[in-house]
């Protein structure tokens, strides 16, 4: 065994046990915190391919932005979490029916398939992010220019649909109201008087 | 490096022209609207001028062959501009009556065209899909744009969750393809399919779900749930937007899906067409009959009307192909017509989508109701509109390809569905008036409706050029 595969093995085994850890813990605060160790150790494993890239992007988008939301929205949100932990082994055979499916899944695609197979393609020489850059921005500049679109579109479609003035809501505007002249709310009847009979 | 912008110029101008809308918009008032969707309609035609500019009878692959610019796409961009263009003539007053006149409506709905296109020039999975998913959540977002209503709402969650299942479905069957074949480019992939006639298991697989993903986004049944929800949910506007020019670009899916990438397992899939074509033609038809709703029996046509567009896929040959094209073309001249006289009879906090509010159409306006005559026709698939040489060209190319049973199934449906027609035309001339308010209507949108009725006459005595053209188109662009 290399100096290489024992780090492998020592990754995976953390990567592993906290992945655990984020299922079982009680309190949702550490499930994220073991979810970060998580996404550190699969970014060890994936230095250890040679895609130093990826793993700085995981670390530097998975653990510093989605996981720090992650953890607002939990903080921030008071979600009785132990009632929804109530009937947590009810789940079990559900669970294994489908973790077992799984397992059968990839160990017919790993042992009957002649899909992919010979292992990991060969590492390109040169720095990877020098690769994925001109992957990018030359071959795949078109469709990277679409997907910027797109997130455009979905940044429209959700400000136009949430950003209205809504027919319950009791704003009032208070430019509105010091400007308000007494001719606007006081109206003068000019009623004829009654002559009683 | 040489990378050539002229095939996907009039993508480029479509997005700068959606992005200036949108940043235009910010400083209008809301009496001046009006800038906005005069600034789409400017763009569309500069798009178009530009097709027509940078068209030539050449295949070539840009982009380093993700974009395929051919006759085809051209034709079919050139429609989609057309379409688009008209719906916006024909919505403005429903759009300004219902506070949807505003900036976000035209750029979504540049913006959904701008995925067509790509869709439509598509020569890989990777700019199918981004084309696809595009043009989709553009249209759940002008779905669900009338907040305060229930029914859009709804319509717009049905619309997302389905469409949102049909995208996972075209994932699974694209990685599948993958597998089987190695590449991703189209051209590629028919090429990797020709070669390997062994082995099939694994291409069949992805291949149902391919035509399961595009049979969803065509609404043939049995994926055709969300359509009639969707077309009854949606402002009439949108549901004439949905109607029409996304369908050329679901034709363009399927054409360089099936009939380009999988073109060598063509025995694969002309039976699961079959069969989808089959229960679209005849359930849609049927179940029309018991409507009330006029947008709900139009949407039950609608799927009605996918099936007799699959029954020219099934030949899987040019000629079969260009049958398609040509029905569609018809179909969506059509659909126009019928949603556009909707939206003509629609007033402020009335719909005119109920079959009795089209009674005695005939005593208000001897003329609407005539152009809604010719579109209920074109529809029926009766001479002199351009529906009867549809449908004769789809029925022609299935009983040359060997399935006159498939024909003969599509001729009992379609007289099942003239029943239905002829029942609005009916209610039109021969039912006493309930409602006798004036229609009035724009200038633009009262010539531009009445051309487009007049034009379902025009192609069905003339169909040559239009038929002409699309059988050109298909037999450049070299499919296998």
């Amino acid at each position: 065994m290399t100096f290489h595969t024992a780090i492998f093995y020592a990754f995976a085994a953390i990567l592993i046990f906290a992945a655990l850890r984020v299922v079982t813990t009680r309190n949702p605060v550490h499930a994220a915190l073991w979810l970060v160790l998580c996404f550190f150790t699969a970014a060890g494993v994936w230095l250890l391919l040679h895609a130093e890239f990826l793993a700085i992007a995981l670390v530097l988008v998975y653990v510093g932005a989605v996981m720090v939301l992650f953890l607002f929205v939990v903080m921030m949100l008071d979600v009785n979490f132990d009632s929804l932990r109530k009937n947590f082994r009810s789940y079990i055979p559900v669970a294994a029916t489908v973790g077992v499916l799984v397992l059968l899944e990839m160990a017919l695609v790993v042992v009957g398939s002649r899909v992919g197979g010979g292992g990991a393609p060969p590492v390109p020489e040169g720095s990877n992010t020098k690769a994925l850059g001109r992957l990018i921005y030359v071959d795949y500049v078109y469709p990277f220019e679409i997907a910027a679109v797109l997130l455009l579109v979905a940044i429209i479609a959700a400000i136009a649909l949430t950003h209205r003035k809504r027919r319950e809501s009791k704003y009032q505007d208070p430019g509105l109201q010091v400007k308000v002249r007494r001719q606007d709310r006081v109206r003068l009847l000019d009623l004829p008087t009654e002559k009683r009979d | 490096m040489n990378l050539s912008f002229l095939p996907v110029l009039p993508e480029i101008v479509v997005l700068v022209g959606a992005s200036v809308i949108l940043l235009v918009d910010l400083f209008l008032t809301d009496a001046r609207r009006h800038v906005g969707y005069w600034l789409a309609q400017f763009t569309l035609l500069v798009a178009a001028a530009v097709t027509v500019r940078t068209m030539d009878i050449d295949v070539v692959r840009a982009m380093h062959g993700l974009v395929v610019d051919d006759l085809v796409s051209d034709l079919l961009r050139l429609f989609s501009f057309v379409a688009v263009s008209l719906v916006l003539v024909y919505s403005r007053s429903y759009l300004a009556q219902r506070g949807l006149f505003r900036g976000e409506t035209f750029v979504l709905i540049l913006f959904a065209l701008l995925g067509m296109q790509v869709l439509i020039t598509a020569n890989h999975f990777l700019t199918l899909y981004l084309g696809l998913e595009l043009m989709s959540l553009c249209l759940y977002a002008l779905v669900a744009m009338q907040r305060d209503e229930v029914a859009p709402a709804e319509a717009a969650m049905k619309y997302f969750v389905l469409g949102a299942l049909a995208s996972g479905f075209l994932l699974y069957g694209m990685s599948m393809i993958y597998g089987a074949t190695g590449t991703l480019a189209i051209d590629k992939v028919a090429l990797a399919v020709l070669a390997d006639t062994e082995n099939r298991v694994l291409l069949v697989f992805g291949l149902v779900f391919v035509v399961s993903a595009v049979a969803f986004k065509l609404g043939a049944v049995p994926y055709h749930m969300w359509v009639p929800d969707v077309y009854h949910g949606a402002p009439t506007a949108i549901t004439l937007l949905i109607g029409t020019a996304p369908e050329f670009a679901a034709f363009a899916m399927i054409l360089r899906l099936l009939g380009g990438a999988l073109a060598g397992a063509e025995a694969s899939w002309t039976g699961m067409l079959v069969v989808l074509s089959v229960l679209s033609v005849t359930l849609g038809h049927v179940v029309a009959i018991a409507q009330t709703n006029l947008k709900r029996m139009l949407a039950y046509s609608t799927i009605a009307n996918m099936g007799y567009v699959l029954m020219g896929f099934v030949a899987a040959d040019v000629t079969g192909y260009s049958a398609a094209m040509f029905y569609m073309v018809a179909y969506v001249l059509t659909s126009l017509v019928s949603f556009g006289v909707i939206l003509l009879l629609s007033r402020e906090r009335f719909e005119s989508d109920r079959l009795e509010d089209l009674r005695g159409l005939n005593a208000r306006s001897p003329w609407w109701a005539f152009v809604m005559l010719l579109a209920m026709f074109s529809l029926a698939g009766m001479p002199p509109t351009i529906g009867f040489y549809a449908k004769l060209l789809v029925l022609q190319s299935a009983v040359s390809a060997g399935y006159t049973w498939l024909a003969v199934v599509g001729v009992l449906a379609a007289l099942v569905g003239a029943f239905y027609y002829l029942r609005v035309v009916k209610i039109m001339y021969f039912d006493a008036p309930v409602d006798r308010s004036p229609i009035e209507a724009r200038g633009d949108t009262r010539v531009l409706l009445s051309a487009n009725g007049l034009a379902l006459l025009l192609f069905g005595i003339l169909p040559q050029p239009l038929m002409g053209l699309c059988a050109v188109a298909l037999f450049q662009a070299q499919f296998y």
